[in-house]
């Protein structure tokens, strides 16, 4: 008896050890990018001026808005490789109706639309490519990775056709169209902070409370972490994962506007591989692949670290080829310890349930 | 105890141990599962393990098979010490083991999974898929269940997938000791005789068995040496012929504890669900449900007991929604429904414990109290907003109805026991406030005590006027907890039977109609 209570008292040691080792674990995407932020600062003077920290994260908002919407999706237990075109084509319906608006051959006409109402359109289409991924993937049971591979095409194609190309340039509007006001999304700011930066808050406040305090966020959970069983419990997988295509739609939409108004123009390739970009973000910020498991939180902190990432080796100069191999690294690394993370918490608890008996 | 210690030298010095494990200790971080536990395994003889869930059978078994090292002591193997790094060690010293929970490969056919990893092939390169299918066959036939070699294993039932586990074993080459945990768990009567059948014959090619079972009477019938475990600790060790049940369960729990067995009394509630000729069809002919009418009251416990294969669990599914191209008409409290939706008919008022825990009863990412609320959220929020103290409130009531053993309710359901989780799938049906609760196998790979509970559980609500459906395959179980008892066969009603009609002989008799190779066995 004395043997095993020496043994427990160990134990209690050991337990203290390692939850402090799982709380280092849980905050490794945040302390790596404290330590980004460091050795930037330290080898490139620039790096920590107001000015290029409000362009990083200008960068990193278009990351994180993407991110989170990938977010869901990956958590409810699929992919959506979609999302770049859906910047690329949003940006073009938003640029065109802007340049040249909407001609109505067959009547003559030209109808040029409010900013406002035009924003709206190309958030719409997002939410109508998201709609059809979501009917291909529940509807159709067609793999995710393959209805979005496929829509993902389809999408860069029509950005494509719709300009044959080309670019849309010079989006300021007319006064007397009554169409101007779109650079102002890119450019605009308040309380002096961009207004791109306020869109990531409000998106991300959003999809945390959703995912926390509705039973649609805990659906999604439950569809991505044990789709048969979410079945059996009444939840009614296919709107689930129909909002989450549609939503990441939403969120690819905004980013495309977001971007051609910053460029204050549009051209069909923008968003070119972004998905990667928003696939690395939830990855590094402990989205689990394999669905079921992930927060908000971490995803922006995951954005942060790319976008970081990214503008400070572009400040150090380091070459675009060298890049790709360090953030190809990272991504890998990141998955790796969070698999070593999940299989201590793992552990605990089945050390929590031998210890209950 | 110290006479059973006695015991239990004598039964050492004899020079009968094919298998011998040896002051055996395994320490994870933070607990104790095995504490200098001595095992014998006798040549060509049943060797059942047994303990409640947690004292360490589990562990004791991975090490023999090779799965865990122990932190201590010695295996030994006709006499030699040997050290099993893995389970290919393992079986290359020709210990095998079938595990309780299946690991097939269901995207592959029979005999791909009965031969995976120990290819026959031909000029060592090419498969030789026609011995395989020859062998597979062979296996099938000689364990009673000839399907078909090229059959997928995704679309055979879990009863059968076990014999293909079984055959996997058999397969084996040079086999000493076959540990088979919990393999009747999903076996129906008729199946569990194939499988004792089986398991004489290895005994006679003096095959060794490690035989883990929670089910008493079977351990009984087909045991040769029992040893039991508690808290990571041996209790004893004794030949089956010395002893009796109240003997194991006094060892096993450390106390004397009896079945509770519900008294049946002839239930006068208002009938609350009628079925009438409830037909689904079969993929490729026949069917699966044959024109099933039956009835059930208000704090009435129906049980169904029928073959594997017989439509029990598709009964349920299809009162679930879960097959809307069945046929036939169900009335809901005198409405005529139509189930076609799972979320519907759990808002109409039907409840679903599955009979898979892990696969279909649990989201395992998810928190213990996320489990529990999973399919009640809607009841908890205010416009879509989700009220936590409603939430926390009715997970506090179930925790507390259902006794289920919970350090922190906010831990991963992985941190429960087998018992516990399976409350915790039930006490999710509950919190729907349902009419009818529909439970499938609900006490597949629980301990006794755990089962006991469950049992109390389900009369509980019986006697708070839900209308309950209980399937199981365990002859006793369905006997004791039922009022009444619906037997199927090929997907027909073959038998009701209420009160005193309710014996193992009447069930066994109606279960095998239509199954004349059976029932051929059973007489």
């Amino acid at each position: 008896m004395n043997g095993l209570l020496n043994i427990n008292n160990n134990s209690a040691v050991k337990k203290n050890n390692t939850s402090i080792g799982i709380l280092l674990l849980k905050a490794r995407t945040f302390i790596a990018l404290i330590v980004l932020i460091i050795v930037f600062s330290i080898l490139s003077p620039n790096f920590l001026t107001a000015q290029s920290l409000i362009l990083v994260a200008k960068h990193v908002a278009l990351y994180a808005i993407m991110g989170i919407g990938m977010t869901a999706v990956i958590i409810s237990g699929g992919i959506d490789l979609s999302v770049g075109s859906v910047v690329g084509l949003s940006g073009m319906i938003a640029g065109g109706l802007i340049y040249q608006g909407l001609v109505l051959n067959t009547f003559g006409v030209t109808i040029y639309f409010n900013v406002l109402v035009i924003m709206f359109i190309a958030a719409m289409l997002g939410v109508l490519v998201g709609a059809v991924n979501g009917i291909l993937v529940s509807k159709f049971k067609v793999a995710a990775f393959i209805a979005t591979l496929g829509t993902m095409y389809i999408a860069r194609g029509f950005a494509l056709i719709r300009s044959g190309g080309e670019t849309f340039p010079n989006l300021v509007g007319k006064p007397e169209l009554g169409n101007t006001g779109f650079p102002l999304l890119g450019a605009g700011s308040v309380l002096g902070i961009p207004i791109s930066i306020w869109i990531m808050i409000v998106i991300g406040a959003v999809t945390a409370y959703i995912f926390k305090k509705t039973p649609l966020g805990w659906h999604i959970f439950a569809v991505g972490g044990n789709e048969k069983a979410a079945l059996l419990s009444g939840i009614r997988v296919n709107r689930v994962k129909m909002f989450v295509y549609m939503f990441s739609g939403f969120c690819s939409a905004i980013v495309g506007l977001i971007v051609s108004s910053q460029l204050v123009a549009a051209h069909p390739a923008t968003g070119e591989s972004w998905e990667m970009n928003a696939i690395a973000a939830a990855v590094l910020g402990g989205t689990s692949m394999s669905g079921g498991v992930g927060t908000i939180g971490g995803t922006l902190i995951g954005a942060f670290v790319i976008g970081v990432l990214n503008d400070g080796m572009i400040m150090l100069g380091v070459s675009e080829f060298w890049q790709m191999v360090i953030k190809g690294i990272v991504i890998i690394v990141a998955v790796i310890v969070d698999q070593f993370q999940r299989d201590l918490e793992n552990k605990l608890a089945l050390q929590t349930r031998n210890n209950s008996h | 105890m110290m006479n059973q210690e006695g015991g239990r030298r004598d039964l050492q010095s004899t020079d009968q141990i094919c298998l011998a494990a040896r002051g055996v200790t395994k320490i994870y971080p933070g607990t104790v599962a095995l504490d200098k536990v001595d095992f014998n395994v006798y040549r060509g003889k049943v060797n059942v393990l047994i303990g409640e869930n947690g004292a360490g059978k589990s562990t004791l078994m991975k090490i023999i098979a090779g799965i865990e090292q122990p932190t201590e002591g010695k295996i030994f193997l006709n006499g030699e010490e040997i050290h099993l790094h893995n389970t290919r060690d393992a079986a290359a010293k020709g210990i095998g083991i079938i595990h309780q929970e299946l690991n097939l490969f269901p995207n592959l056919n029979v005999y791909q999974n009965i031969f995976m990893a120990r290819e026959a092939t031909k000029y060592g390169i090419v498969l030789d898929n026609k011995k395989h299918k020859e062998k597979a066959r062979e296996l099938l036939e000689k364990l009673e269940h000839p399907i078909s070699p090229e059959a997928m294993v995704s679309e055979l039932r879990v009863g059968q997938q076990q014999i293909v586990e079984i055959a996997k074993t058999m397969a084996q080459q040079d086999l000493h000791v076959l540990i088979m945990d919990e393999p009747t768990s999903s076996l129906s009567a008729a199946e569990v005789e194939v499988l004792f059948r089986i398991i004489g014959e290895l005994k006679e090619q003096g095959i060794s068995i490690v035989y883990i079972s929670h089910r008493l009477e079977e351990i009984m019938r087909i045991g040769d040496y029992v040893t039991i475990l508690r808290d990571g600790r041996l209790i004893a060790e004794e030949e089956i012929k010395n002893i009796d049940i109240p003997w194991i369960v006094k060892n096993m729990v450390g106390h004397s504890k009896t079945k509770t067995i519900k008294k049946q009394t002839e239930v006068k509630g208002k009938e609350l669900l009628r079925v009438e000729s409830l037909t689904l069809p079969r993929k490729g002919g026949g069917y699966t449900l044959d024109k099933v009418s039956f009835s059930l009251r208000e704090g009435e416990i129906l049980g169904v007991y029928g073959l594997l294969g017989a439509g029990r669990t598709e009964l349920i599914e299809t009162l679930m929604g879960m097959h809307p191209e069945a046929t036939g008409d169900i009335y809901l409290e005198g409405k005529k429904i139509k189930p076609r939706f799972i979320w519907e008919q759990i808002q109409r008022g039907f409840a679903h414990i599955p009979e898979d825990r892990q696969r279909e009863g649990l989201v395992q990412t998810l928190s213990i109290a996320k489990n529990l609320t999973l399919s009640s959220l809607s009841n908890y929020t205010k416009g879509f907003h989700l009220v936590q103290n409603k939430e926390d409130e009715s997970i506090t009531k179930i925790i507390q109805d259902l006794s289920i053993k919970v350090a922190d309710r906010k831990l991963p359901i992985l941190s429960l026991s087998g018992g516990n989780q399976q409350k915790v799938v039930i006490g999710k049906g509950i919190l729907t406030s349902p009419k009818i609760l529909l439970l499938d196998e609900p006490t597949r790979g629980i301990d006794v005590g755990a089962k006991a509970e469950v049992f109390d559980i389900i009369g509980k609500f019986a006697l708070q006027g839900l209308g309950i459906i209980v399937v199981s395959s365990e002859l006793k179980e369905v006997i004791s907890i039922s009022d009444r008892v619906i037997v199927l066969s090929n997907g027909k009603l073959t038998g009701e039977f209420r009160g005193d009609e309710i014996t193992e002989q009447a069930l066994v008799g109606a279960s095998a109609a239509g199954h004349n190779y059976c029932y051929a066995q059973h007489t």
